[in-house]
């Protein structure tokens, strides 16, 4: 049976991370460190966990050095997920054969990687792995940018946004193109799990990872993951931008189980207006300009427009 | 053991992809990931039909790519477990950015490439121009010349990569239709030969050992990575031929087939020779003796070992003939052939005066006809009577057109 971590409060569970330690060369303020640790705290079971390329690789395993205390395994950009199942397809018959060497563990098998990782490069080999089965979750630390290269668009950016291959300028606002929802493409395979999560709302993550962890089957995590470097803001408001995200609707926090049945786990008590969020952030800066504003306006309409269409889904059933 | 023994013939009737599936399932091959190609499909299919049967206990996990296909091999070999798959031409061209990382993080992984030539344009025959194209990834490479030799270097290629002083995949290749759909007499081990010849897989830093946490595929820049890479160049130089050869004398002992690292046919006294690889070996062999009835010493050496490089056995192979003929079966594209700088190289500081001149011929599946052999061999014989290669250092051989000559 799997092991559930029962924790009590943040202090507890600040200080219990004992599989990723705290020494690594992430930013200050980063997000991935803060996500990684509420999910492995999640299970006191074992863990085979792997990175796709990205900020969390280069930033954890530099050698001689490792910041993990759990198998962890890199090979690629776009191949991290299929990592995983290779080594989760070993696990299954190996356990068959009655060969492995701690016969009486129950491992969980984790991939993270980034939003280019897994919205882009690494679409196809996630989606493999989603389409065959395999017990394991794929968590995206979603910053919506090619962070570790330095800051350039992916399909996870948002509309509005200046990155460095669709800069805002003279004439331009910068991205052009509105993000991707990899939740609902991923949901679409008829997983037993999808869910977005935020790590400001830790006990809702950590009940959506225990519930993955708990389904047979693969699973899909969304993270957002505030990005001090590149979203620009100061390293101590990491925190503070979650919480916008969540409490704007910018970053709606649901499940959706078996493909269709879709519940949203976080209603925020006082709805904080979009604008908010943007003007916390130096890539929507440039929005704030008379020229612009019209897109703020249809920033926040989109927002309202797809929380009340996750409302429908939920009330439908569907 | 879960799973059934196959009862074999002496001599079975297999084309060579059966017969490297056949191998893979005595091996007892816990993870196989691929996806499908022509025509290295059926050694797959086979591994596939074996467990559906149950003469084979593990998986077979069909991915989406052949990329897709390595990476799953590489998690499933960190796991730690016995692993293979096959693959030729575009699937292994999509497939080399993982080999690199197969080989530096020392995974054992058993590869089969069934030679296929590398579109544009498309085409579905054999040529060596994939297996060129993996040559600098860091694997062991060595090549079956027929069905029978794709079964038992399987075999061999489990025992020398998995061993832990080496921990390098290895590829087995075999030519695409000449060897993997030609179907001829194959002789057999019995499932627990083969099985005890391959022996148990032996774990070394499993992922799944709970116990000892291991962290694959780091990031070293400059301070640490020439010294990964110059590692494994080292073990593949010094450690990787000494254990062929002691695979193949064991093989030996156990099969009565004998294998070489340069495999050489009437080489003792041969004047004249021709250097290539995969099924021209065989031709070249049959015309080597007719040109002897007709008083040319010729020869033959076939490369059993493409990587490692054997640089010693390749010069004292080659020792004292006077004219040799180095074929390369891939588009040079701009350069003399991998092979005939591979020989020259060889060649070059050892005690030979041998004149040498290089073939491109076969591409996408054109015949290698015994006349281009004897004419081949008659340009060799005259080169050696005049002391001097008396034609371009580069021919192509049986491209319609006027001649094309280099260098």
């Amino acid at each position: 049976m799997s092991e559930m971590k029962q924790i009590k409060n943040l202090k507890e569970f600040s200080t219990s991370a004992d599989r990723f330690e705290g020494a690594s060369l992430l930013c200050p303020g980063c997000a991935h460190s803060i996500i990684v640790r509420e999910v492995l705290n999640a299970t006191n079971d074992d863990l085979i966990l792997s990175a796709s390329t990205g900020c969390l690789e280069v930033c954890t395993a530099v050698y001689p050095y490792t910041s993990w205390d759990a198998s962890w395994i890199h090979i690629g950009f776009e191949n991290g997920s299929t990592a995983v199942a290779g080594a989760e397809t070993m696990y299954k018959v190996l356990k068959k054969k009655g060969r492995l060497k701690q016969p009486d563990r129950n491992p969980k098998f984790v991939s993270f990687a980034g939003d280019g990782a897994s919205y882009d490069i690494g679409f196809q080999w996630i989606s493999g792995c989603m389409e065959r089965g395999h017990n394991m979750m794929h968590i995206v630390l979603d910053n919506e940018v090619y962070a570790n290269t330095g800051g350039q668009r992916s399909s996870s950016t948002p509309i509005g946004s200046s990155a460095t291959t669709s800069p805002q300028g003279r004439v331009s606002y910068g991205e052009k193109r509105n993000k991707k929802d990899m939740v609902a493409i991923m949901a679409a395979h008829g997983i037993p799990y999808a869910a977005q999560v935020s790590p400001n709302k830790w006990r809702d993550m950590v009940k959506k990872i225990q519930h993955g962890f708990a389904v047979e089957g693969p699973v899909f995590i969304n993270a957002v993951s505030p990005c001090t470097t590149e979203w620009k803001f100061d390293p101590k408001d990491t925190m503070h931008l979650a919480d916008l995200a969540t409490d704007t609707l910018v970053f709606p926090l649901y499940e959706i189980i078996d493909g269709h049945e879709l519940n949203i786990t976080y209603r925020p008590k006082n709805v904080i207006p979009v604008e908010e969020y943007l003007a916390a952030q130096g890539r929507f800066k440039h929005l704030f300009k008379d020229e612009y504003k019209y897109l703020i306006k249809e920033w926040q309409d989109r927002v309202d427009e797809k929380w009340a269409h996750l409302q429908r889904r939920e009330e439908a059933r569907i | 053991m879960a799973f059934d023994k196959m009862e074999l013939k002496d001599v079975e009737v297999w084309d060579g992809n059966y017969a490297a599936a056949q191998a893979l399932r005595q091996a007892q091959v816990d993870v196989v990931a691929a996806y499908p190609i022509t025509p290295s499909t059926p050694i797959v299919e086979g591994y596939a039909k074996f467990t559906a049967d149950g003469y084979v206990e593990g998986e077979f996990v069909m991915v989406e790519s052949e990329h897709a296909a390595m990476s799953a091999c590489i998690g499933a070999a960190a796991a730690g477990g016995r692993v293979a798959t096959a693959t030729s031409s575009q699937g292994y061209a999509l497939m080399v950015e993982t080999l690199y990382q197969a080989s530096g993080m020392r995974l054992p992984i058993v590869l089969n490439v069934v030679n296929r030539a590398l579109a544009a344009p498309l085409n579905v025959n054999g040529d060596h121009s994939d297996m060129y194209l993996g040559r600098d990834s860091g694997w062991i490479q060595l090549d079956a010349f027929s069905p029978q030799e794709a079964y038992d270097l399987n075999l061999i290629a489990f025992k020398v990569c998995e061993d832990h002083e080496i921990r390098l995949p290895c590829m087995v290749h075999q030519d695409g239709f000449m060897t993997s759909h030609t179907a001829q007499g194959v002789n057999t081990l019995s499932d627990d030969a083969a099985y005890g010849f391959v022996g148990e897989y032996k774990p070394m830093n499993d992922m799944l050992d709970f116990e000892h946490p291991v962290t694959h595929g780091v990031q070293t820049e400059e301070d640490w990575h020439f010294e990964h890479k110059a590692r494994q160049h080292n073990d593949l130089m010094t450690k990787v031929i000494p254990k062929i050869q002691a695979a193949f004398n064991d093989f030996e002992k156990l099969s009565g087939r004998k294998y070489n690292i340069v495999e050489r046919y009437d080489m003792d006294d041969a004047d004249v020779c021709v250097v290539c690889m995969g099924t021209s070996v065989e031709t070249a062999r049959e015309v080597a003796l007719e040109m002897r009835a007709k008083g040319i010493k010729a020869g033959v050496v076939g490369l059993r070992v493409i990587r490692p490089f054997p640089f010693f056995e390749i010069a004292e192979a080659l020792r004292g003939v006077k004219s040799i003929a180095v074929l390369d079966r891939s588009s040079p594209n701009g350069a003399a052939g991998m092979l005939f700088n591979e020989i020259a190289g060889a060649l070059y500081n050892a005690d030979t005066k041998a004149l040498l001149s290089g073939y491109i011929y076969g591409l996408g599946g054109r015949d290698l006809t015994k006349k281009h052999l004897v004419d081949l061999f008659n340009e060799l014989q005259a080169n050696a009577d005049a002391g001097k290669v008396t034609t371009k250092l580069q021919q192509f051989i049986g491209v319609r057109g006027p001649k094309l000559a280099y260098l």
